[in-house]
């Protein structure tokens, strides 16, 4: 009878760092940790020998000094005597502000063009297959100048003075010109914080019916109604204590004063050429998402839930949706990613986003080349790995719960 | 029998003829009726749609017909307008030259990036399609030296050095990989630097004053050949990188995991354009001092090393569809590392990742438009810049934009109906 036993325990030899599989990764390693320091240490080095050729050093202290530039669209208050730093804010809330509007209206518009897409009615389903595959195959910063354009061509604010004015407010509300959209601004006048409280309030009451309704169905199997109470309860207690309170929110309409629209809310040209550039393009891609997201689903889950008797709405929001969202919404996260990402070509028309103040104006200013760029790269980086960190929650809480 | 036939008052012997079906239930009006007006809601879209429609070919068929192709400038073109609706395409005859190679390449010398853009339809041939003869695959292995002698001109010595260089290489390598992969490849690629660095004291050295084609600086080059050159080179560099990073980024060792997981992770996170204004302006400061390279360089690094980040990532999503058995299947067969990547992984995951990849490479393209920004001319740049602000074309927008969506839609356009083409023809799951 013979016994298995270990191999005699061999004493380590240097070859065996290259020849024995136990130690040649050690080996790789270390090498791979060698080169990358020593490139490091090279660029380094140089970077050093080249900062100290042209007498710069690397410090933030210019980040303090005022920017001496003016921005025209700001969210939050900025003069030219205002810091860099201020400017960097400036820029910064520029950009979200750009990528939170292109989200909403990529959104809407690539759900639509998705569902149309499949849709039976051949015209429009071609039609959204064109839109989709123009807009997917040009880059982006063409449609943001072609945009830019068209914003350019249209009036301008001379154009709506005199007795028969050229161009004419849209239903007297919303100038279109070529220095950008005029629209109404909302006033608030005493009294306006209850109303918005009601109305909040009134949006908090349609999520606990909603909650009754379902829990009245799931206990007792009564069928309640939702949406003609949803729309009362969210229109008829606000529009009550609006006229209750005598009408404290009015609006504010634009109009023509000397060369240029008062009042109002401007959304400047840059501001409109990448909100609608990006929300167009990205809708493209959203649409392909939500197309392959339906499509995903097997046939036999809506064909199991019909042979259920579920009526063709309920199909939809219980088994359809639910099963698509899982594939839709990843993609479509890295889709808002890439409209902040695609964002930064705001400088190509003049927006003052991040890019525009901190990479550009700034950088031009200062010279500080090095310290600007990795500001604005550690800026981007911390969305990005914020998103992806919302993507991975998202991710595990969806996942199939398998075993 | 025929008694009781006879007490019927009428029996008919034959089959009837089948009817025609109803007039609205064939044909194209079958076909209308089921797929525009099915339904209220479905004929008040069909409505819509074709509103839709109209409105864009009212504005764009006149525009579009009435075109005016021969004249010097603007002026002269609405003069023949005289007011009515028309495009002045007379921009893009008059500037086509810059438009395609930008301001500064020589006119007597454009023959040769079209010379090297018709034969790169040649080079790519057999990679694309898989039924043509495979030694065409030595034309494509030429096709670097030759483009780039051509584009850039100077002695042909250099190409010729590069490329000696790389054989050398490879026959080192041929020699050694027997032994191991690694040795093989370390050994190959030392052998090619060596070449390339004895071979550039002989090029110096012996480089003609006189040479057949004369040199290009890559400052001059412009238009949408540098946004081809761009997208070009980049990809194909960016394809060899993203799979050595996606590898790194799946391997067991963790130190060179955690490198390509920060490099992959880093460049993904930032824009493009960030890298972009990292050539232009930061790039410098970490070379050599007195070192003084291309922006056209610095600029293909940083798209490359782009491209590679989300190739890399494509890639990964390949390498992890792949069945674990797969895996151990290779390993039961005793091959090494290298082996099983070469000969069954990366075959499998490179045809799950096809559609990504192509997706990539289209996305790189359309982002060559960026180095605009940078001030460079490509397409957008020329359009932009010295055509919209010169005099004679001031005001001419949408013929020109025009002209750059129609570009760019038909090759990235034709860039994915080839990937879904090819798609179809690697299926082979059956279903």
């Amino acid at each position: 009878m013979t016994t298995l036993t270990d191999p005699p325990q061999e004493s380590f030899r240097p070859s065996m760092l290259i020849n024995d599989t136990r130690y040649r990764s050690y080996t790789f390693q270390f090498i791979a940790l060698i080169v990358l320091i020593g490139a490091i240490a090279y660029l380094l080095s140089n970077l050093f020998a080249n900062l100290a050729a042209a007498g710069l050093n690397i410090s933030y202290g210019f980040l303090h000094e005022p920017a001496g530039y003016d921005v025209q669209q700001t969210l939050i208050e900025y003069t030219s005597q205002s810091s860099h730093l201020r400017a960097a804010w400036v820029g910064i809330l520029n950009t979200l502000l750009v990528a939170f509007l292109a989200c909403l209206t990529a959104t809407v518009l690539g759900v639509i063009a998705g569902v149309l897409r499949l849709s039976n009615n051949w015209l429009v389903s071609k039609l959204m297959s064109a839109y989709v595959e123009a807009f997917r195959n040009v880059p982006v910063l063409i449609w943001i100048l072609v945009i830019n354009t068209i914003v350019i061509t249209m009036p301008a604010p001379r154009a709506y003075r005199g007795e028969t004015p050229d161009a004419e407010m849209f239903l007297g509300l919303i100038a279109y010109t070529n220095r950008g959209v005029y629209i109404p601004a909302p006033t608030w006048g005493p009294g306006s914080g209850f109303v918005a409280l009601v109305f909040l309030a009134s949006i908090a009451a349609i999520f606990m019916y909603r909650r009754y309704a379902v829990r009245q169905l799931y206990d007792r199997g009564r069928d309640l109604p939702t949406f003609w109470p949803s729309l009362a309860i969210l229109f008829v207690p606000t529009l009550l204590v609006y006229f209750i309170m005598g009408r404290p929110v009015g609006i504010e309409v634009p109009a023509l004063q000397g060369f240029n629209f008062q009042g109002g809310t401007q959304i400047g040209r840059p501001l409109i050429a990448l909100w609608l550039a990006l929300s167009v393009y990205t809708g493209a891609f959203i649409a392909e998402n939500v197309r392959a997201g339906i499509q995903a689903v097997s046939k036999g889950q809506t064909e199991a839930a019909f042979s259920l008797g579920l009526r063709p709405n309920r199909v939809m929001n219980l088994v359809v949706l639910p099963q698509a969202l899982r594939v839709i919404i990843p993609p479509l996260i890295s889709q808002y990613l890439n409209i902040t990402k695609n964002s930064s070509l705001a400088i190509a028309v003049g927006y003052a986003d991040v890019t525009a103040t901190l990479g550009g104006i700034t950088l031009n200013q200062t010279g500080r080349a090095l310290e600007c760029i990795l500001l604005l790269m550690l800026f981007y980086l911390t969305i990005s790995l914020l998103i992806s960190a919302v993507m991975n929650v998202y991710n595990q809480s969806v996942s199939l719960k398998e075993r | 029998m025929s008694d009781q036939t006879s007490s019927f008052a009428f029996v008919r012997t034959e089959q009837l003829a089948p009817q025609a079906p109803p007039a609205a239930a064939v044909g194209p009006v079958k076909w209308v009726r089921e797929n525009l007006f099915s339904s209220i809601p479905y004929s008040i879209l069909t409505m819509l749609a074709l509103y839709c429609i109209y409105l864009i070919l009212s504005g764009f068929l006149p525009w579009a017909m009435n075109g005016v192709w021969n004249t010097a400038n603007i002026r002269e073109c609405r003069e023949i307008l005289e007011g009515a609706t028309g495009g002045c395409f007379s921009v893009l005859s008059e500037r086509w030259n810059q438009l395609i190679f930008g301001v500064a390449y020589d006119q007597s010398q454009y023959w040769r990036p079209t010379l090297a853009f018709i034969l790169l339809f040649i080079a790519a041939a057999p990679v694309l399609f898989p039924a043509l003869p495979r030694q065409m695959l030595i034309f494509t292995g030429l096709y670097p030296f030759l483009a780039f002698y051509l584009i850039w001109g100077g002695t042909i010595l250099a190409p010729i050095m590069v490329l000696v260089g790389c054989i050398v290489g490879y026959l080192v390598y041929s020699r050694l990989v027997s032994g191991s992969f690694a040795a093989g490849f370390f050994g190959g690629f030392a052998a090619a630097v060596v070449t390339w660095w004895v071979g550039g004291y002989i090029v110096g050295a012996i480089a003609p004053e006189q040479t057949m084609l004369s040199a290009v600086p890559s400052r001059e080059m412009g238009g949408f050949m540098l946004n081809m050159i761009l997208g070009v080179v980049c990809v194909s560099l960016s394809l060899p990188i993203g799979i050595a990073l996606a590898l790194g980024r799946q391997s067991d060792m963790p130190i060179i995991k955690w490198i390509c997981v920060i490099f992959i992770e880093f460049v993904r996170g930032v824009p493009l354009i960030t890298l972009l204004f990292v050539a232009s302006v930061v790039l410098a400061y970490f070379m050599p001092p007195g070192t003084n390279f291309d922006l056209i360089l610095r600029v293909i690094i940083m798209i490359t090393m782009f491209s590679a980040a989300y190739i890399a990532e494509v890639i990964r999503g390949g390498l992890a569809a792949l069945p674990r058995g797969q895996y151990e299947a290779a390993d039961s067969l005793g091959l090494d590392y290298p082996q099983a990547m070469r000969l069954i992984i990366l075959p499998q995951a490179l045809k799950i990742s096809i559609p990504g990849i192509v997706n990539v490479a289209v996305g790189l393209f359309k982002d060559t438009t960026l180095v605009s920004v940078i001030s460079m001319f490509d397409l957008v740049g020329m359009i932009r810049g010295p055509i919209l602000s010169s005099t004679d074309w001031n005001g001419v927008y949408w013929e020109l934009w025009a002209f750059a969506i129609l570009l760019f839609f038909v090759v990235c356009y034709g860039i994915s109906q080839y990937s879904q083409w090819l798609e179809r023809q690697l299926a082979t799951d059956h279903r």
